[in-house]
């Protein structure tokens, strides 16, 4: 067997019996008799020294995210070695990992297999366009042309459900990136139109039951797209002119015998009926290929979604009607009597009146009942009775508590990607971070802490009154408020001297004001229990008080979580939410949890604290110990992930700085936060003293 | 001492301004105005505020003083200070005590950026004593009942920290403003640039698109100004897809993203 030392003296290849050592060392856990790493380290041991370096290397860092995956990693990599450009190598194995991640490991070993695909898609990259790119733009560019708010979502099939839009995560069918990216914008307006100009109006199962009349109903089916496209074509001409042009470069002409068909659909009045006539017209005739921009029509997709978009919306219409009702007047809502104007307006606006009078109807409401006419094409007259006070309809979203409380599911929760450094890449929409409520606790802590702790208190209220802005007199300005006496005898008398006459003459007062954003987050995992907890949240406490004086904004979030996929941020402090009982009471609930996920905290504080304008932005953290959690956050990969959040924290404008009473923290924080911004404390009794010692220090 | 005041002459309009009304804002403004009682103007940014301004004092046949307000305007940017020339000390009359002496209209443009203690000098105008204390000269001014006062600002886009006072906004009869109605607005942008019906009612159209992405990334949609300004740089010559990213795109946002979702809208519409 090699020796290390052997392995640096000769860059010679590794034998096929070296490899196999490695190997079998690395991929032990799931090795078998029948299972060995021969074949693989046969077909590796043609390889030249550096590939072979390269491929243990990744089977090694695989071996820790899944051992399997990487025996089967081990088995396809030397083709993939020989195969592919060193730049596209690396995103294979990504590619791999993240599909691994998000899918498990069949797909993940699927992609390894098929490494000539990727390749090959990799060649095609140059014109390829993807809906990672392409989505962010297409959604805000749909969501300007009108109608309710749509998704785009990668789909192996090009349809909408009319909620969502799906197409190909990637389009390589043109011959330039731009017009791929093209040709999703077409796509997604052509999916946009389908719901906005009308297909799917009413009832979209009755399409079908047309079409089964015929012999061939699949053929009826197609027929009906085909001309349905012309006529949405015509629509878009009309709407947007501009994009037709370069839709028509790339339609295919339709059969001469349609003419007379296209005619009538592509006037204004022609509606999904107009279709299905020209359908039964021209059902003998020729069958064109689809257009390179159609989908498929998937009405069982469409009728659920609408069904349930249905029912949501006409409680949703009710309940708003309740309540615009009791505003207007204090009569039972019952008693009042909504009508609408009887014609929606080209945008689908609705004039909403009650008892006769028109109404000012509130965005949401407005959007609301836009979309109701975009699937019915009226506001039906059930809809239009107001719900009482105990008409209360569950609006059928699921909230972030009820998470554990039935079956998962990620809805309301928001998505971030998480630091693996053995990969060097970020593993994507790996946490699953919620905002979670803290429940107040109103108790005796809070007069309790400002009794204990009165004698500091009022220090502190000093020491801050001290930093506040305050009016600073400018003398000798060119303009301002008051006349500089000083510096006019001065000028005088350098007049009667015949010197020239000094025009800063006037005081102006002038505010320094305070500009400061500050964010507080706060570890509440299981390892604070007892006294740090208490610390904690005295130091809350007082540092909120002194706070209030400064005027500073500031927020407070208590961070823990178990695992990825339930990570939790606590709400105690909003940015906007004044300091007041509700808040005390809240710092007074901070109870210990569970583990301490630290990067996707820091990424959510930090999205918060962009979200605020201020001149500066500080995030603290007031923690016990390192990162750490149940499924591998732990050591180097918390570390490393941590401080990878922080980087980006820095790279958005913000400072970050750490209070620990970690004793080992100085091996790790530095690294993480810089030699300077992290400060330790060895007796958390002191923690409430401390810390606004701290602030004071960071902010002036 | 002397007291130095521009001549209230130079700010009588003259012309008059070009104005669609949109409800009944004329006559209510009037109203108003006759029962001297201060007026309020919301709304968005470039939807017809100053505008309309310009055209009641045409018609109420006043002068119009506009102070665009901003955050380091003092009380004294207002009121007025001495100034000082070789000899002597010259007192001069800010904007709203000029106002008040030749009884015009003072408007105060984006009131809510001015300083807190600023806004306060205008309340013993704003209620029925209407006087204007000039501290620094001892003058208590009374307002003639020619003297209109109104304030802009925009409640949309402002911050938190800036929000006008109970006190303030309580004197004040509140007018709100709001883009135009399509056909109206396309007549504007007709109107004020000459680019034709036809690519007026394209870029209302236009308008109202990136008015669908007010909260999606967007703080405000395209204003009517903008549009005026597209639809004068296109009736130049300039590309309509040009004219509408520079004009409108570039001026709304940097956000990148933003930017190449607002070009391919003027790209679908032209």
């Amino acid at each position: 067997m090699a020796t290390p030392g052997d392995q640096t003296n000769t860059q010679d290849a590794l034998t096929v019996a070296e490899l196999e050592d490695r190997l079998d060392e690395m991929l032990d856990a799931v090795l078998s008799i029948r299972r060995s790493t021969t074949a693989a380290a046969t077909a590796l041991a043609r390889l030249a020294r550096p590939d072979q370096d390269y491929a243990c290397h990744w089977v090694e860092v695989i071996a820790k995210t899944n051992p399997e995956l990487a025996f089967h990693f081990a088995s396809h990599v030397t083709a993939a070695l020989t195969r592919m450009r060193s730049e596209d190598r690396e995103a294979w194995i990504i590619e791999a990992m993240d599909t691994y991640d998000r899918l498990g490991l069949y797909p993940a070993v699927a992609i390894l297999a098929d490494a000539e695909s990727f390749a090959a898609a990799r060649d095609g990259q140059a014109r390829t366009a993807t809906l990672e790119t392409t989505a962010p733009m297409l959604e805000l560019f749909l969501q300007a042309l009108s109608g309710r708010r749509l998704k785009i979502a990668p789909g192996e099939r090009i349809y909408t459900d009319t909620t969502t839009l799906f197409l190909p995560a990637r389009l390589a069918i043109l011959p330039t990136r731009e017009a791929n990216r093209m040709l999703y914008k077409i796509m997604a307006t052509h999916l946009w139109a389908q719901g906005w100009f009308g297909t799917f109006r009413k009832d979209p199962l009755s399409l079908r039951s047309e079409w089964e009349r015929y012999a061939e109903p699949e053929r009826a089916a197609r027929l009906f797209y085909a001309l349905e496209t012309i006529r949405l074509d015509a629509c878009l001409e009309r709407e947007l002119p501009g994009l037709y042009r370069e839709l028509r470069t790339l339609r295919a002409d339709a059969p001469p015998q349609w003419a007379d068909a296209g005619r009538r659909l592509a006037q204004k009045d022609a509606s999904v009926e107009d279709t299905q006539r020209a359908v039964a017209a021209l059902y003998e005739g020729p069958l064109p290929q689809a257009q390179i921009y159609q989908g498929i029509l998937d009405l069982d997709a469409v009728a659920q979604a609408m069904n349930e978009r249905i029912e949501q919306e006409r409680a949703a219409l009710r309940n708003a009607l309740g309540k615009l009702a009791r505003e207007h007047a204090g009569m039972a809502p019952q008693e009042r009597q909504f009508t609408v104007s009887n014609d929606p307006g080209p945008e689908g606006t609705v004039q909403l009146m009650l008892d006769g009078q028109p109404l000012v109807t509130p965005p949401d409401v407005q959007n609301l009942m836009k979309s109701i006419v975009q699937d019915l094409g009226d506001i039906p007259d059930e809809y239009l009775v107001a719900a009482g006070d105990g008409g209360y309809a569950p609006d059928g979203e699921k909230r972030a508590d009820d998470v554990w409380k039935g079956t998962y599911h990620e809805d309301g929760a928001f998505l971030y990607n998480e630091w693996d450094h053995r990969r060097e890449h970020y593993r994507k929409d790996w946490c699953v971070l919620r905002e979670v409520e803290v429940h107040p606790v109103h108790d005796g802590f809070v007069a309790d802490t400002l009794r204990k702790y009165a004698g500091l208190s009022a220090r502190l209220r000093k020491t801050f009154e001290a930093l506040r802005g305050e009016n600073a007199v400018q003398k000798r300005q060119k303009n301002g408020d008051d006349i500089d006496f000083d510096a006019l005898v001065d000028a005088l008398a350098d007049l009667k001297c015949g010197r020239e006459l000094n025009d800063r003459l006037f005081l102006r007062s002038r505010r320094t004001a305070r500009n400061i954003a500050v964010m507080f987050m706060v570890d509440m995992s299981g390892s604070t229990k007892g006294w740090i907890n208490d610390a904690e949240r005295e130091s809350l406490l007082l540092l909120s008080e002194a706070l209030e004086i400064l005027g500073d904004r500031y927020a407070i979030y208590g961070f823990s979580g178990t695992t990825r996929k339930r990570c939790e941020l606590y709400r105690i402090k909003e940015f906007t939410e004044p300091y007041g009982d509700p808040v005390r009471a809240r710092i007074s609930g901070i109870r210990p949890q569970d583990y301490t996920r630290m990067g996707v905290a820091i990424r959510h504080l930090c999205r918060l604290l962009n979200g605020v304008d201020a001149r500066t932005k500080l995030l603290i953290t007031l923690s016990d110990g390192k990162p750490d959690d149940y499924d591998g956050y732990r050591g180097e990969y918390g570390i490393e992930d941590t401080r990878q959040a922080l980087l980006e924290a820095k790279r958005g404008g913000i400072h970050a700085f750490c209070i620990t009473i970690d004793h080992d923290a100085r091996d790790y924080l530095p690294h993480m936060y810089g030699p300077a911004n992290y400060v330790l404390i060895d007796d958390v009794r002191k923690l409430p003293l401390k810390i606004s010692d701290i602030y004071r220090h960071l902010t002036s | 001492m002397k007291t130095r005041a521009l001549q209230p002459e130079s700010f009588l309009i003259t012309q008059e301004p070009y104005y669609e009304a949109q409800g009944e804002e004329i006559s209510l403004f009037e109203n108003a105005y006759r029962n001297l009682i201060p007026v309020l103007l919301k709304g968005p940014t470039g939807c017809g505020k100053t505008r309309f301004m310009e055209h009641m004092a045409w018609r109420l046949k006043r002068p119009l003083i506009t102070v665009s307000c901003h955050d380091d305007l003092t009380a004294s940017d207002l009121v007025g200070r001495y100034l000082i020339t070789a000899d002597q000390t010259v007192w001069m009359d800010g904007p709203l005590a000029q106002a008040v002496r030749c009884g015009g209209i003072c408007y105060l443009d984006e009131v809510v950026e001015a300083r807190k203690d600023t806004t306060v000098v205008i309340h013993p105008l704003a209620d029925d004593r209407r006087l204007l204390p000039i501290e620094k000269t001892g003058e208590v001014l009374a307002a003639p009942a020619e003297f209109g006062l109104a304030i802009s600002y925009n409640p949309g886009y402002q911050s938190v920290l800036k929000d006008l006072k109970q006190s303030t906004r309580q004197r004040f009869v509140a007018l709100e403003f709001h883009y135009p109605s399509p056909e109206l607005e396309q007549k504007i942008v007709d109107h004020e640039s000459g680019v034709g019906a036809e690519r007026a009612a394209k870029l209302v159209r236009f308008a109202a698109m990136t008015r669908n992405l007010k909260g999606s990334g967007l703080e405000e949609g395209a204003s009517t100004r903008l549009l005026v300004h597209a639809a004068k740089l296109m009736v130049s010559g300039v590309s309509a897809p040009y004219a509408c990213q520079s004009a409108v795109a570039q001026a709304l946002t940097d956000d990148a993203e933003m930017i190449a979702a607002i070009n391919e809208l003027s790209r679908s519409l032209f």
